[in-house]
């Protein structure tokens, strides 16, 4: 059956500023789903306030409408584009149903004839209730908790006497999790269920009891007009209930579920999403198990929609959920579509694994001080990174190396835990660093069985740890000369890197690496190709694992890597890891672009990265995708596998940026900017002496190694002073101190985090207005892509504050000033590709407080307001391709762009909101407005008065 | 807990080729067999204890086998059919409360041996574009020429009739005795989630062996006939294609599946033929033309019935199509109460999809007895 041919204009709602819980997979499933909906000729109008994205790119939609996501927006773009006949809310999480329910209470949908494909309203009422939901289960018979949903505080006591302790409260409607907490006494009871009622829109919570320590799944499924339904993923968190799925460490598929369990699973999954009404598209599903003979599944929730894991689940396996689901809204059905992957096969079939994937979580519990870092019910972690291997053990390593912790994976680095106490503790109340302390309590020699009593994970798991310490202890007994190879082998096919086996060794990382080239145990890299290779796949999405031999009848020995080398030029683009506050979805659009604009220069493109949510590591964006930890061993590797003409580094933010040194050391070319001038602008010292030559001001500063020279420095300098670390992302650490005792417990605290850290320490310019400037330099021309002024003063950092796009009011003197600074120092750093410089203004002076030569968190913005592809020019200049007079600049902007930082603090109670030269903000979003007669600026600018007057 | 590091050990192919693992546990040993490759994430200790399987090693996909045991409940015959396991991850110990045993255990109460650490990715590639092949698994590392030697005494499947080595010796009831239908099974393999589904459906089933012939079964009185899955070639199967013309010349309800199946096209003058690899695995996708509805079912054969003579037969017409290479799925005879389909309706390991044909196998009876 071919599609609905009624449907010719299609409106998508995306998914708004990242919050936690809700980030930039959503960017993914609608960039997907505006494609898919493009190769079959729909016009497509997109709405979504988030611009660091690459579904708001001019050329992802017919019409893009950067406007707030009120129906307000909705009513006047509907009023534009009359001929819209559907909209399609499954791609942008809770927030877009959340908005097309808003709309279809009011009749928007009703009044323009457009019609809701992929999901119908009563089918998100019913999940979204806990109620309703519990009750349908019961009709279909679908075992449930035990659970009441109560609407007063009394009738909230009241199920608690009844049911007794330990409870679940969760609050409906709500976004990974909020207002969710477990009860485990009667005197916090009170104080929690208060909180889950002010946390939902419609103040009602459930009541349910709790199923602590039974193991949780999810089933990512599809369903097409037809009714034929097909698990695409299971997914099994090795954290049991009671910490969030989006918390929780998950993998995929399944490691423990018998087939018994699995389809009665799978044959509930179907019903409940049968039952839920008539829909076509995509459906998640989340089961507990009960951990004992009975192996008793209880359905957890359904979600109507694409979602987190559902980006998760398209990555593990290849299969994208978010295209297909796209297509079956359009009225495909899945017999008719491909399989993506090998073009030859069906996608009506249930995608087989013969690899494992690891997700872990990423927390920025640093950012959000005074906060509960234990994990629980509501979701608190801000990214995540997946590893993929082949085994449970590989894939785990290579997401614990992916996470950007300083960590080299599990154990042998000298950093895990020694204190029996301090470990059952960490063991006992989960935080981000219990898939380490599993490691260390396992050293310590805490028996499997308490460990599993504490933490309630499976021992399947435990068994694969402790084998892992096993195999240390072995190798720890041998020398690099003494070691045989196959226990290498072993240790390389565990995920070990070279780094901890030296560690183990006494020995060089180098040497580990020269090792084991020597005896061939090479990195090899296999597909993912949803069918555990039974059919040949077109699809070049690649992750690395060691193999054992195979010889050939003539007595050859290989080992079977399956990433051919091309004869072409070809360029590898680093990615940002996994996100966090500072570093987020907008270098994942640069990347995008760099990657896009590479291939446009002819080459080649390899993208590495490791972060599951983002477009980046989309098998169609790049020539060829290597699913690895941005971790120097995985990259060196692909290096020598792919022998690149370069690497671009300036685009994946200071995780690709970090790597830049050890790249230039092993004489690997980095496109554009040198590392010289890259280390140049982190060195205070050296970039001061520049900024001298070039008579350019900077605020007085100093560098200190210890807190001594921290506090002479202060004599010299004057209070106030900003403290900051060097090589650190989002003002990680920095502080803005007024007297020597806050000076000197906030170096000895930062010395105790960051050892051996150069401190930076400047003389903060009170009450000065900060700005920034983007600019692309090919080494001989500077064009400034955009200049923005901060709405609250400096010392807020710049990635919280609000800002315009021009600056409102800079004088002449000023913006000449900036523009002047800004070409100095990019040709004095010799910049090829993309710098960005902040400013602070005291008296119609303009400082230099610090230049980054790379992508920024602004690019994107910039690139939206003006619509001008800013990334794509610099990417081009970068391999040399272009010169800035090339370019036929032509920004486009009446009035203004507003840049509004977003904030998760309701995800943290009694944290500290105050906001400072630390970054604290998870997402941003864009508001045009036509003069600053508009309230909104009106405001903002307002609040700016306020901090000043502090 | 010490670290285990395990002997050496290799899949010699019939053309030469070697892969090298470990072996699984402390037996030295070979094994023989043709190699073929499950998908499967799910349901090992069914898929090695289904007789279909006899005569063939292993490849499993998953890239751990064995982390949630065994239990006897999950048995599909008394015990694992296989000829050998090629793996990559072997798990020595497991974690399922309702599990008795290991899996290494249970391998061993077989007699089985296998192959780990294996690169099992490369080894289905290479079966994938050289087609499935006799091959030795053996401790004997070093032994290349007289493996070569063992190798060669191995049969070709092609042609070879194993349906006898599995099948009952006598025969033997399945469900209740008061049930509403009685069915007459022929044993050429027949996995037990078969019999849980009829008699789950209020049959009663005499299971016949491979010999039976129809008056056996007729005296019995049964409301219907069933063909059983099984192992290897369904052509030499003289006794069973005789059995099933007679079942059709008296028009009684038959229902076949897997080697059942492409008996039932052979008794209708319909050749079968080896495929290039076969269809193994929980995964795979099948269209009912009746229905236009997609299933997704458990399959494995590596015999098919051959589809442009289907097409072409007067009295037999194709039901279900496996959309993958669109072979031959299922079929029915227009004027006669058979159908049969090359997949596992009663799954295990596997999806539920097809379970309505042990449904529509009553309904069949039920028309028949009005």
């Amino acid at each position: 059956m071919p599609k609905n041919e009624n449907l010719k204009s299609i409106l998508i709602i995306g998914s708004g500023p990242i919050v936690i819980g809700q980030a930039c997979e959503f960017d993914y499933a609608g960039t997907q789903s505006l494609r898919s909906l493009r190769e079959d000729g729909i016009e497509t109008i997109l709405i979504n306030s988030n611009p660091a994205t690459i579904m708001t790119d001019p050329s992802m939609a017919d019409h893009v409408y950067l406007k707030p996501l009120t129906t307000k927006s909705i009513i006047e773009i509907l009023k534009k584009h009359p001929n819209i006949d559907a909209v399609l809310p499954t791609m942008g999480g809770q927030t877009a149903l959340n908005l097309c329910i808003e709309a279809d209470e009011k009749g928007i949908w009703e009044d323009f004839e457009v019609k809701l494909i992929g999901v119908d309203i009563d089918a998100i009422n019913i999940t979204e209730d806990r109620e309703k939901f519990k009750q349908l289960m019961g009709r279909i018979n679908v075992p449930v908790a035990p659970a009441k949903t109560v609407t007063s505080f009394l009738q909230g006591k009241e199920v608690a006497q009844e049911f007794g302790f330990p409870l679940v409260i969760r609050a409906s409607f709500t976004l990974g999790g909020s207002g969710a907490a477990f009860v485990h006494k009667a005197e916090d009871f009170d104080e929690l269920l208060s909180r889950g009622l002010e946390a939902s829109p419609i103040h009602e919570v459930l009541i349910d009891k709790a199923l602590l320590g039974w193991k949780e799944y999810e089933l990512e499924l599809l369903r097409d007009k037809n009714d034929n339904v097909v698990i695409i993923c299971s997914i099994e968190n090795m954290d049991p209930m009671g910490i969030h799925t989006g918390d929780s460490i998950t993998v995929a598929p399944a490691m423990t579920l018998s087939d018994t369990a699995f389809q009665r699973m799978r044959d509930l999954a179907i019903k409940m999403m049968r039952s839920i009404g008539d829909f076509s598209g995509g459906c998640n599903v989340q089961f507990a198990v009960s951990p004992d003979e009975k192996e008793e599944v209880y359905a957890i929730e359904i979600n109507p929609r694409v979602s987190r894991s559902s980006a998760l689940a398209s990555k593990a396996t290849g299969y994208p959920i978010a295209k297909v689901a796209t297509k079956l809204a359009l009225g495909y059905t899945l017999d008719e579509l491909d399989n993506q992957i090998t073009k030859s096969t069906s996608a009506l079939f249930e995608p087989t694994l013969d690899y494992v994937i690891v997700k872990i979580p990423r927390w920025n519990f640093d950012k959000f001080e005074g906060s509960d870092r234990t994990l629980g019910l509501q979701m608190k972690s801000v990214g995540e990174v997946m590893g993929i291997g082949r085994s449970f053990q590989e894939a785990l390593h290579k997401a614990t190396q992916s996470l950007e912790i300083k960590r080299n994976g599990l154990g042998a680095d000298g950093k895990g835990y020694k204190d029996y106490n301090q470990i059952i503790e960490k063991l006992t109340y989960p935080s981000w660093d219990r898939v380490f302390v599993i490691y260390d309590a396992i050293q310590l020699g805490i028996p499997l069985s308490r460990i599993h009593e504490i933490t309630k994970i499976d021992m399947w798991y435990l068994r694969q740890y402790e084998e892992l310490y096993a195999l240390e202890v072995e190798i720890s007994g041998y020398d690099i000369n003494s070691l045989p190879k196959d226990l290498l082998l072993e240790a390389k096919q565990k995920g070990f890197a070279d780094r901890q086996i030296a560690h183990m060794l006494d020995c060089w990382e180098s040497e580990v690496h020269k090792k084991r080239k020597e005896l061939g145990i090479n990195r090899v890299f296999k597909l993912v190709d949803t069918c555990a290779a039974e059919f040949k796949a077109e699809t070049p999405y690649y992750y690395s694992t060691f193999e054992a031999d195979i010889e050939t009848p003539d007595g050859k020995r290989y080992v079977a890597n399956e990433s051919k080398v091309t004869d072409k030029k070809k360029i590898v683009v680093l990615g940002s890891g996994p996100n966090r506050i500072g570093q987020g979805i907008e270098f994942d659009y640069s990347c995008v672009h760099g990657v896009l604009a590479a291939a446009e220069c002819g080459y080649e493109t390899i993208m590495i990265n490791c972060n599951p949510e983002t477009v980046s590591t989309d098998f169609d964006i790049a020539d060829k995708l290597y699913f690895e930890p941005v971790f120097w061993e995985h990259i060196f590797d692909i290096i020598q596998h792919e022998k690149p003409e370069g690497v671009i580094v300036q685009l994946g933010g200071q995780t690709a940026l970090k790597l830049a040194e050890k790249l230039d050391r092993y004489g690997i070319k980095i496109m554009g900017t040198s590392f010289e001038a890259l280390d140049l602008a982190e060195d205070r010292g050296s970039f001061s002496k520049l900024l001298k030559e070039n008579d350019i001001p900077f605020p007085d500063f100093g560098v200190a190694e210890t807190a001594e020279e921290a506090l002479s420095l202060a004599d010299e300098l004057d209070f106030p002073i900003l403290v900051r670390p060097s090589y650190v992302l989002g003002g990680q650490g920095m502080k803005i101190v007024i007297n020597k005792d806050d000076l000197e417990t906030h170096v000895v605290d930062l010395l105790r985090k960051i050892p051996n850290n150069k401190l930076l320490l400047d003389h903060y310019l009170d009450g000065a207005i900060e700005a920034e400037a983007d600019a692309i330099c090919d080494g001989e021309d500077v064009y400034i892509i955009g200049i923005m002024e901060h709405i609250e003063p400096c010392g807020i950092h710049s990635g919280d504050s609000n800002a315009l796009l021009p600056p409102f009011n800079l004088g002449d003197l000023v913006m000449q000033q900036i523009k002047d600074h800004t070409r100095k120092i990019a040709l004095a750093l010799n910049t090829v590709g993309l710098i960005n410089i902040q400013f602070a203004i005291k008296d119609d002076m303009v400082y230099i407080i610090e230049a980054n030569p790379r992508a920024s968190r602004t690019v994107p913005f910039i690139a939206k307001a003006y619509g001008e592809p800013y990334v794509n020019y610099a990417t081009k200049v970068m391999l040399g391709e272009k010169k800035i007079k090339d370019f036929n600049f032509n920004p486009k902007l009446d009035g203004y762009a507003i840049k509004q930082p977003v904030f998760s603090f309701n995800k943290f109670h009694n944290v500290n909101k105050q906001l400072g030269p630390e970054m604290k903000s998870t997402g941003e979003s864009i508001l045009f407005i036509d003069s600053l007669k508009d309230d909104e600026f009106y405001d903002l600018y307002s609040r700016r008065k306020m901090y000043l007057s502090k | 807990m010490k670290y285990q590091t395990r002997k050496k050990a290799i899949i010699l192919l019939a053309d030469g080729t070697i892969f090298h693992g470990k072996a699984i546990g402390d037996k030295d040993g070979s094994a023989t067999g043709e190699i073929c490759f499950n998908t499967g994430m799910t349901g090992y200790q069914e898929i090695f204890t289904d007789p279909s399987y006899y005569g063939q090693l292993m490849v499993t996909t998953n890239a751990h086998i064995g982390n949630y045991g065994t239990t006897k409940e999950d048995n599909e015959s008394d015990k694992a059919k296989i000829a050998g396991l090629i793996c990559k991850n072997f798990n020595y110990t497991y974690s399922r409360p309702a599990a008795d045993a290991s899996l290494e255990t249970f391998l061993e109460e077989s007699g089985i041996i296998g192959i780990s650490d294996v690169d099992t990715r490369a080894l289905v590639t290479y079966i994938r574009e050289n087609g499935a092949m006799n091959a030795i698994i053996s401790t004997d590392v070093d032994n290349i020429e007289g493996l070569k030697k063992e190798l060669d005494k191995v049969p070709d499947m092609n042609g070879l009739e194993l349906a006898s080595k599995v099948s009952t010796k006598e025969p033997y009831y399945f469900g209740s005795e008061n049930a509403s239908y009685r069915v007459a099974a022929l044993d050429i393999g027949i996995k037990k989630n078969i019999l849980r589904n009829l008699a789950d459906r209020d049959v009663y089933v005499k299971v016949y062996p491979y010999n039976a012939t129809y008056e056996e079964m007729k005296e019995w009185n049964p409301d219907g006939y069933f063909l059983s899955n099984g192992p290897g070639d369904p052509q030499p199967l003289s006794e069973a294609i005789d059995l099933t013309k007679k079942i059709l010349d008296e028009d009684q309800p038959l229902f076949g599946i897997c080697l059942g199946h492409q008996v039932i096209a052979i008794a209708n003058g319909i050749k079968t033929y080896k495929m290039h690899h076969g269809h193994r695995g929980i995964n795979h996708p099948v269209l009912n033309l009746k229905t236009g509805k997609g299933e997704i079912t458990s399959q494995n054969h590596g015999f098919s019935v051959d589809k442009a003579e289907t097409e072409a037969h007067p009295e037999v017409e194709i039901t279900h199509i496996c959309i993958n290479d669109d072979t031959v799925g299922g079929i029915a005879m227009k004027n006669k109460n058979c159908f049969s389909v090359q997949y596992h309706p009663e799954a295990s390991p596997g999806p539920h999809d097809a379970s309505y044909l042990f449904d529509e196998f009553i309904d069949r009876m039920k028309v028949s007895e009005v």
